[in-house]
């Protein structure tokens, strides 16, 4: 057949038409992606992996629960042993708004380990322990004092989350036995404590652990990747929060209706706290008074003091102010319920672009309150950038930066947009973040891959310290960073009650004393 | 005779709209073609409405690499066949089928939380209206008058019908 001109036309018209989306398509794809590893290149930033741990191999290694409140639940659980209410409660919440807490419980790998003792002043919980993880050949067996279950020789190991002022005498105890210990934060409740904890671990050859389980967080090895290659240059000054703004925020936890006299041993429950009549209220929500708890700077700064001190490494502040007060929820408590910290790091540095010498020193800044649930974002602020830490990290380059003035001047970077978005959910890193990722970061897609398994990060910490017991190795927070946060969680404490600087003496290894003071009468005192 | 006239400014309109929608779906096809870290992963993982748990299974590790081949594949495939006037119908039904699934990931029912959207929507967004479109498409074919389909058209015309 012959082809007129119609023919084309009318035939093959549509080709030149796909030809140019092609090659729009291409050219736009390749220039992006050029743009993309130029940034990349430049920032030289490795999204870390999960380090792999040897298998927990041997016997299993037997396990006491001491303390089994809203945390030793959790614990437990991490570890593989979760109660039938909550399994009960989980399948009815799969079933109605699609939680998958319970696919990701099962789906958990299953530790080496037996759950052979508990210890709880609280009959009901302790019972609880014993109904829901005895199994057919085994029974949890019941410990009326700490001191019992350590000594029986029938725990290997011991995990601590009682009330912040057993914390102490409890791990010391255990390492001391030689049984290995998993306190939970803050690792200590008083100044001359945290000195005997700290020498109790390092002259026992059992291991402590301190439960700040975030440092297990994917993004956090990363985020430090980010800092030791200068991407933010010189960091000057951190801000970190807590917003709240619920009762169980503020800690006015439900009180138990079993709760009496009968069924809590009081006396076990005080330890070295002022002998007062039994009184529920400060048993269930014991971290409104400084006899038991520290309120915000042991409760919650410590966990973000301890985030940072993961990813910089900056140790105990030299000097601590703080302020606040009683302003949200006047109900008897005696901690404040708003807290402003600031600490500072004058001879730390995270690294320089600029002439040797022009930068030194950064400040920690903590702004607490229980009154208000806006949510305001950990940020660290360098010269040459800003970043955004969370479950995922978001990197934004400084208008000012002397590191990246060619890329800014050039227009490949703008200060509004992010030049690193890393978000371990998606698996994948992200330069120059769209606004689309910039959404999926935002909504916290929070999850830890180990292996293609979503993961909790306590069960990740949990695990690294059962594993160093039979393997060996090094555990992530151990009595160094336990004292580092110990330390300066009390400082802040020191600071807010004694409305005075507070000051840290690195070389002799104290808080600078004040004459006439005695820190630790201040710390557990009302006021 | 207005008829075919008509008729044929209709078919005019509708190889116009044909070759839009290829457009779009053959350059959405292409940027994910070349970029080697896309995926739908996020897409599904924050899927909503009553087919949340299928878009969600499909962010198994073990799937979630086919499922994102797939869907660039089809959307390449869709552009091509629409702006080449060829296999059409099929285009069209498979398109129909990408967008419907697009739709349900992230419905935009007014009980759900609209995430992530440039306009507002009240059970209809532009997810459903090129679907609409491309139901059109798919009863109303236009390759035989604009496209490969012209050719083999005229093809068998020749044959037939004897020269003047
Ligand atoms: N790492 C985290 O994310 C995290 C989260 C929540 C709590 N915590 C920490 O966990 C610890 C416990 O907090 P919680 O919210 O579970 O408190 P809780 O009051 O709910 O539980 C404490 C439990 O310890 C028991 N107990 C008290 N004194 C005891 C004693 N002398 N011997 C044995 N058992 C005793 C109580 O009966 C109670 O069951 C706190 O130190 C808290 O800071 C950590």
């Amino acid at each position: 057949m012959k082809w007129t001109r119609r023919d084309v036309l009318k035939g093959l018209g549509g080709l030149p038409i796909l030809g140019s989306i092609w090659w729009a398509g291409t050219a736009n794809a390749l220039v992006k992606s050029k743009d993309r590893s130029e940034i990349l290149e430049q920032l030289k930033i490795q999204p870390s992996l999960p380090s792999a741990l040897p298998e927990i191999g041997g016997s299993p290694i037997r396990l006491g629960i001491i303390g089994f409140g809203i945390r030793g639940e959790q614990l437990c659980r991490a570890l593989g042993f979760a109660t039938q209410d909550w399994l009960d409660e989980m399948k009815l919440e799969e079933e109605t708004t699609g939680n998958t807490q319970l696919k990701e419980f099962l789906d958990q790998e299953k530790l080496n380990i037996q759950m052979t003792a508990v210890c709880d002043v609280f009959d009901v919980r302790a019972e609880h322990v014993i109904a829901s993880f005895s199994t057919p050949e085994h029974t949890v067996k019941r410990f009326t004092t700490y001191q019992e279950m350590i000594q029986s020789g029938e725990v290997d190991a011991v995990i601590i989350a009682t009330p912040d002022h057993w914390h102490a005498p409890m791990a010391i105890e255990a390492l001391n036995n030689n049984v290995h210990a998993y306190v939970e934060k803050p690792m200590t409740h008083t100044i001359e404590e945290t000195y005997q904890l700290r020498d109790a671990a390092e002259n026992s050859e059992a291991l402590l652990m301190v439960g700040h389980q975030h440092r297990q967080t994917l993004s956090f090895k990363t985020a430090n990747d980010i800092v030791k290659k200068g991407v933010l240059g010189h960091v000057s000054i951190i801000q970190t929060f807590t917003n709240r703004n619920d009762d169980n925020g503020a800690w006015n936890y439900d009180i138990h209706e079993k709760a009496n006299e009968q069924t809590i041993d009081w006396d076990l429950f005080l330890g070295s706290a002022p002998k007062i009549p039994f009184n529920k209220n400060h048993f269930f929500r014991w971290r409104k008074w400084w006899a038991y708890g520290s309120g915000l700077s042991g409760d919650l700064l410590t966990h973000d003091y301890d985030r940072l001190n993961c990813v910089l490494g900056m140790g105990i502040p030299t000097s601590v102010t703080a302020s606040g007060g009683i302003y949200t929820h006047n109900d008897g408590r005696n901690v404040p319920d708003v807290l402003q910290v600031n600490m500072e790091f004058p001879d730390f540095s995270t690294g320089s672009s600029q002439p040797k010498g022009k930068e030194k020193g950064m400040a920690f800044t903590y702004s607490a309150t229980l009154g208000n649930g806006f949510s305001r974002p950990t940020i660290l602020m360098g010269h040459d950038g800003s970043m955004e830490l969370g479950n995922n990290l978001t990197v934004w380059p400084d208008n000012g930066s002397t590191k990246y003035a060619a890329m800014i001047e050039e227009g490949k970077m703008k200060p509004n947009v992010p030049i690193y978005h890393y978000n371990p959910g998606a698996n994948m890193p992200d330069a120059v973040s769209s606004a689309t990722s910039q959404y999926f970061a935002d909504k916290g897609l929070m999850w830890t891959y180990i292996d293609g398994v979503r993961v909790n990060s306590t069960y990740l910490h949990l695990r690294e310290w059962l594993s160093c017991i039979r393997n060996g190795g090094t555990l992530s927070c151990g009595i160094n960073e336990g004292f580092d946060e110990a330390i300066s969680a009390h400082m802040t404490g020191l600071a807010y009650k004694l409305g005075r600087r507070i000051e840290w003496d690195q070389e002799q290894q104290l808080i600078v004393p004040i004459e006439g003071v005695n820190f630790d009468e201040v710390l557990l005192s009302s006021t | 005779m207005t008829g075919t006239l008509q008729k044929e400014s209709l078919t005019k309109s509708l190889v116009f709209l044909r070759i839009l929608i290829g457009w779009h779906f053959l350059y959405e096809g292409v940027i994910k073609l070349f970029n080697p870290d896309w995926t739908a992963f996020g897409y599904l993982a924050t899927a909503q409405g009553p087919f949340d748990w299928l878009f969600i299974s499909l962010t198994n590790e073990s799937i979630i690499g086919w499922v994102d081949t797939l869907n660039m594949i089809t959307l390449i495939f869709v552009g091509i066949t629409l702006i080449l006037g060829m296999y059409e119908k099929l285009g069209a039904l498979a398109g129909m089928v990408l967008l419907g699934m697009y739709y349900f990931a992230h419905p935009p029912f007014p009980w759900l939380e609209q995430l992530n959207v440039e306009g507002s929507y009240w059970f209809v967004n532009k997810n459903l209206i090129e679907l609409a479109a491309l139901w059109v498409l798919y009863q109303y074919p236009t390759g035989s008058y604009f496209g490969l389909g012209y050719l083999k058209h005229q093809k068998t015309n020749t044959a037939k019908t004897p020269q003047l």
